[in-house]
């Protein structure tokens, strides 16, 4: 079953604390990975293969450049599963 | 009809000697970072580079080379007459031909051994130790020596982000010769030219011709980063299994010395013991793409010599795209 927006948040906030270390109530919606996490480039496309594994989604290299804010990830990753 | 005559095989091959040369300069990262805007934390946090060595303009990639290739040759007690082939893998080579193995064959005395050049950048080292296995167990040479080199200073741009700050010059040569036993496994390695244009040059060298600059490296590090961890932990892995080896059997893993972040993070795809030593040259060497190998190579066995005769998983990749890999038993 598809998850809801909440919890695909609640699991990239996991992701996010496994590879930077950045407290899983840091990583909100709004938030630009690089701008406001200050997330670099090798973390962010970690994060991404691991989301892949964890949503069974599909996140394409030209894709990861328009994930700017926690909430494009989670509304990519959403649509991805439906 | 005529049956052909063909040579006995061998039941293995093995790296009998490693010789190293680093270029002569230590280029540290605050030498870098002004006309990139970034600084020596940047740099060390994105790539874990230190340093990196670089050949003053009088060294030459034949310089390199020959010293490293002697130091090899010295090391393996053989004569260089006794050289069957040399082969050198670099994209740094000046011109399309003649190769310059060729004339490393001659300066180091071993004409009139086969000589030819690979074109597997970051991979060509295993590319060249995938063929130097294959003619000695065929037959075909008793001794091969294997050169990666490169001299990448000279297609670096000041003022590129993707890669220029990372690269290096240096050179690694190996000797291989017949072994009684499996010295090196059966090699894994392949190629997906679908991502061709992942690493390249800004330009082809017939465009300077009109105006065009000097060309110079890129890469799209994100998909390369990608591709060079969870893709290549695959081939890794297979590599593994086809030696008929597991991570526990192993007393090394020398991947190319790309990014200590893609180094990092591929010893933890493949779940390697703390008993593993893993070559981190990157760190005062740089990237030196098909030289990182067998530096990394010599450097552990320099650090550790208790590590000789182990175990090791070396796996380079790069553009191409390419890779190869293959388990060997350290020298």
């Amino acid at each position: 079953m598809a998850l809801t927006n909440d919890e695909v948040l609640a699991g990239l906030a996991e992701l996010v604390n496994d590879e930077t270390g950045i407290s899983v109530e840091n990583v909100q919606l709004e938030k630009s990975f690089t701008d406001d996490l200050d997330i670099d480039s090798i973390s962010m496309m970690t994060i991404v293969v691991n989301a892949e594994e964890k949503f069974d989604v599909k996140i394409p290299d030209d894709e990861v450049k328009n994930l700017k804010t926690v909430g494009d990830a989670v509304t990519f990753i959403t649509n991805a599963q439906s | 009809m005529t049956t052909l005559h063909i040579p006995a095989t061998r039941p293995g091959s093995r790296i009998l000697s490693v010789g190293a040369a680093r270029g002569d300069l230590n280029v540290v990262n605050d030498d870098l970072v002004g006309p990139i805007d970034s600084s020596d934390e940047w740099i060390r946090q994105r790539t874990g580079i230190v340093s990196r060595k670089r050949a003053s303009a009088d060294v030459t990639l034949l310089d390199l080379c020959l010293t490293a290739a002697n130091e090899a040759i010295a090391r393996s007690g053989i004569e260089p007459s006794q050289i069957g082939a040399v082969l050198l893998s670099t994209i740094s080579h000046h011109v399309a031909t003649p190769s310059l193995a060729s004339l490393i064959a001659d300066r180091i005395g071993a004409t009139p051994a086969a000589a030819y050049d690979i074109s597997a950048a970051c991979a060509g080292y295993a590319y060249g130790i995938a063929q130097a296995d294959a003619l000695v167990r065929a037959g075909t040479s008793e001794y091969v020596l294997v050169i990666g080199a490169e001299k990448l200073s000279e297609v670096v741009d000041p003022t590129d982000r993707s890669i220029s700050f990372l690269l290096g010059d240096g050179a690694g040569a190996v000797i291989v010769g017949p072994s009684d036993t499996p010295g090196i496994s059966k090699s894994i390695w392949g190629s997906d030219g679908s991502k061709w244009d992942t690493i390249r040059m800004t330009s082809p060298y017939t465009d300077i011709a009109s105006g065009a600059p000097w060309p110079t490296l890129r890469q799209d590090g994100q998909t390369v980063f990608r591709w060079a961890v969870w893709e290549m932990a695959k081939v890794a892995k297979r590599a593994l299994e086809e030696a008929g080896v597991t991570a526990d059997d192993l007393a090394a893993f020398i991947p190319h010395q790309a990014n200590m972040r893609i180094v990092d993070e591929f010893a933890k795809q493949l779940k390697l013991p703390d008993t593993v030593a893993i070559a981190r040259d990157i760190e005062t060497t740089g990237n030196t793409s098909a030289a990182s190998i067998p530096l990394a190579t010599h450097r552990l066995l320099e650090e550790h010599p208790e590590l000789s005769g182990g175990l090791a998983l070396q796996i380079g990749f790069g553009a191409g795209l390419v890779y190869g890999a293959q388990v060997v038993v350290l020298p």
